[in-house]
């Protein structure tokens, strides 16, 4: 069997870096909070719609909080009160704010045990609706089958979810396991989530709870027609992380790409904002029962895939301990590397290996993930569909979790039908005619893929312990990771972090803290 | 390169002038025998003739994949056909800071950005960041460049703004998205706005992206374009060149 020889007294120190540099953000997730945070716990408590001109009720709820000074407190006790003041539901409520001007804070002060006997209903009715959708997924596995591995991962891109569903359908017929509906390009910068469904998007529609569920439906019965579950993901990354991990949580999306590193990195999104987000998110993940998945490919396309190849091991460690400080299991990381080296390099396909097996060793409990060639592909569609294959046959033998695959019109446009088509073809020969080739095989214990391997590691941890002794904000304001520079206080979204006040609450954190064993 | 009488040219297959070509489609028909006849029919209503449909492919959904061959019936006459270029030379890294410096005598500002909705910075990091792309240093490596790449994502009113505080010499702009040309878009109110802001003409707008040509930047009313396959050489030089023969003209 394929099996690198590592050197485990490397990982165990780099298991540790990376822990202390996740332990020493304690006092941000414990002092801190952000208004996309506040929106999600509206949203889980049922708050849903906007005003005429798009606003969510949430932003203006949180917006009517803010000006009245009254943010600190968190958005859950105001709304509990006004709610058990006016005897009304939280939508209810919401509504009487944003449209008929109540002041949540000109509320009288209900008596504090009726406020929080209140608060820990709606909390648990919240929670609920997101259980019942974690256990008909467990149930529709348990129907169905488990997912296979690598499973095959396809995008949807056209701009309208109802094109979107077509296409999605047509995928799944062909053999894909999940489906992602990618993003209208820049909502990643958007301090809101769009409301209804999209028709015209750019390079993807928008996520909004409506095409969640749009989508969803139209899988739900792909998956008995096909007698195979298709699930479904989507992006909880940006400056609505939290919000759209509960829209995922509750219309049942499978997994959710969710990674503050890439943010802070590739977004310019400040990294206190979106690390306190990420950690409140991740919580609404573990406790749906969604996988998450990360972005670390994208280290080697701004940058030189064997030269940084380190920091990809490096981020996926940090990865793995902001996902525990979470209370996710390592069963639901979904951990992310890439196939990215230059084509024209000697040997460049036993790096590859040497690094795909590295991932999958770190973490052989996790459905790693695996993205396939795009910095070196051009327009010759048949050379990238021949990258492609390589790609395929890497990620078969080295047993990846989800095998995001490479579409040979890569670089030229969004997927057409039949480009996507061709890339399930090309995925599936290659996993059948090579189903047990890496069981077969035995790595030369000095040969080039272990001695690879295991400089990847050599370099990873001495980047953590750096980074550890200096802490993850100073060694990203200095430029360390991706050579790009993010100083604490700068990037989008900074001024919506705010300190927590005496009597601040946030009951879905503290109660998913406690069901999830959250230190 | 043309050959044949009156530089008349056809797809080339095996057979100088057998105009054969391959062609791949997909139809709104499952894949059957009418599926097929339909692929052929449109084929030769466009004109193709020995119409061999090869291959068919069950797209699922009622959609069918079609891979087929046939012979184009019609000609080009190269001695036509006319392309806007970028026709300055190409240097080096060593020889374009050499150049500037004896030309110019003064390091060039350069700003680069997505702007707009785009998120993708493959391409303005290809050509600015140190690193650069495929052995050819990006322009933040040169001596005599001043190389700002503001990422992704930036307004077009961000851009001119820092451009004039910089006193830019050059703007470049990366539109890699663009699904219903949101790129032309894009670059057309870039340079309507510094068109307003009197900008325009006090420093160079060079525009890249997979789907740019030259021929397109003009269009738009930019300098120059850049399409894929380009690197940082390629625009380092056209700056320096172009800028030195501007301040030539100021001179002279």
């Amino acid at each position: 069997m394929l099996q690198l020889q590592l050197q485990r007294d490397l990982i165990t120190r780099a298991r540790r870096a990376a822990r202390e540099i996740v332990r020493a953000q304690k006092w941000l997730f414990d002092g801190f909070s952000s208004v996309t945070v506040e929106r999600t716990v509206l949203r889980l408590l049922g708050v849903d719609g906007a005003s005429r001109d798009g606003t969510p009720f949430p932003n203006l709820i949180i917006d009517h909080l803010k000006n009245k000074q009254a943010l600190g407190r968190g958005a859950a006790w105001w709304m509990a009160n006004a709610c058990a003041a006016k005897k009304l539901t939280p939508q209810q409520t919401a509504e009487a704010v944003c449209q008929n001007g109540l002041d949540l804070t000109a509320c009288p002060a209900q008596p504090d045990a009726k406020v929080m006997a209140l608060l820990e209903k709606q909390t648990r009715a919240g929670l609920d609706r997101i259980r019942k959708q974690k256990s008909r997924r467990e149930e529709l596995f348990a129907k169905y089958g488990p997912r296979r591995s690598p499973a095959i991962y396809v995008i949807v891109a056209t701009g309208n979810i109802y094109e979107d569903v077509t296409q999605a359908k047509a995928a799944a017929g062909e053999g894909a396991d999940i489906i992602a509906v990618i993003r209208s390009t820049a909502q990643s910068l958007l301090d809101y989530v769009p409301y209804g469904a999209t028709t015209v998007g750019f390079g993807g529609t928008f996520a909004t709870q409506e095409n969640f569920r749009i989508m969803r439906r139209a899988l739900d019965e792909v998956s008995a027609a096909e007698g195979r579950y298709i699930s479904l993901t989507n992006y909880a990354s940006g400056l609505c992380m939290p919000e759209i991990a509960a829209m995922g949580a509750l219309e049942r999306l499978d997994l959710m790409l969710n990674d503050a590193m890439y943010g802070i990195l590739f977004r310019d999104i400040n990294p206190r904002r979106t690390l306190l987000d990420q950690y409140f998110s991740r919580m609404i993940n573990a406790c749906a029962g969604i996988e998450i998945q990360t972005g670390e490919d994208n280290y080697l396309t701004t940058s030189d895939a064997v030269e940084k190849a380190y920091t990809v091991t490096a981020s996926q460690l940090i990865n793995e301990q902001f996902a525990l400080a979470s209370g996710m299991k390592p069963e639901k990381m979904g951990l992310g590397h890439a196939f990215e080296i230059d084509p024209d390099l000697e040997n460049g396909f036993l790096y590859e290996l040497a690094h795909a097996l590295l991932t999958r060793e770190l973490f052989p409990k996790s459905p790693v993930k695996y993205m396939p060639p795009t910095k070196f592909v051009s327009g010759n569609i048949f050379k990238t569909h021949l990258m492609d294959a390589l790609f395929n046959l890497a990620g078969q033998m080295t047993n990846q979790g989800v095998q995001l695959l490479g579409m040979m019109t890569e670089a030229i446009h969004t997927p057409h039908l039949a480009d996507r088509s061709l890339a399930i073809e090309n995925a599936q020969y290659i996993f059948n005619t090579a189903r047990d080739l890496g069981r077969e095989l035995q790595l030369s214990p000095n040969g080039f893929i272990n001695k690879r391997a295991n400089q990847v590691l050599k370099e990873a941890t001495v980047f953590l312990e750096k980074v550890a002794q200096e802490g993850l904000f100073v060694a990203l304001a200095k430029g360390e990771f991706a050579g790009i520079k993010r100083p604490e206080a700068g990037g989008k979204g900074h001024d919506g972090v705010f300190m927590k006040e005496p009597g601040y609450l946030n009951p879905f954190l503290e109660t998913m803290k406690t069901e999830l064993e959250v230190p | 390169m043309s050959k044949g009488k009156d530089h008349l040219i056809r797809p080339y297959g095996d057979t100088l002038n057998d105009g054969k070509m391959q062609l791949s489609f997909s139809l709104p028909v499952p894949p059957d025998e009418r599926g097929k006849e339909a692929a052929r029919t449109l084929l030769k209503k466009m004109g193709f003739e020995e119409v061999e449909v090869c291959g068919m492919r069950d797209l699922k959904e009622g959609f069918t994949h079609f891979i087929a061959y046939a012979g184009c019936p019609v000609s080009v006459d190269l001695s036509k056909i006319r392309v806007k270029t970028v026709e300055t030379d190409v240097m080096g890294l060593e020889d374009t800071d050499e150049y500037i410096r004896t030309r110019i005598g003064r390091p060039l500002t350069v700003i680069g950005a997505c702007i707009e909705s785009d998120a993708h910075t493959v391409g303005i990091d290809a050509i600015m960041n140190m690193k650069g792309y495929n052995h050819r240093y990006g322009l933040e490596r040169y001596r005599y460049f001043k190389a700002i790449n503001l990422g992704a994502q930036v307004s077009c009113e961000d851009l001119l703004k820092r451009a004039r505080r910089e006193k830019a010499d050059a703007v470049l702009v990366s539109q890699i998205v663009t699904q219903r040309n949101i790129h032309v878009k894009n670059l057309t109110r870039l340079i309507e706005l510094a068109e307003a802001e009197g900008l325009r003409h006090r420093m160079l707008f060079i525009c890249g992206g997979p789907r740019i040509s030259h021929e397109l930047a003009i269009e738009l009313g930019y300098d120059a374009g850049f399409g894929s396959g380009t690197y940082a050489t390629d625009v380092a030089s056209f700056i320096a060149i172009t800028l030195a023969g501007r301040t030539h003209k100021e001179r002279g």
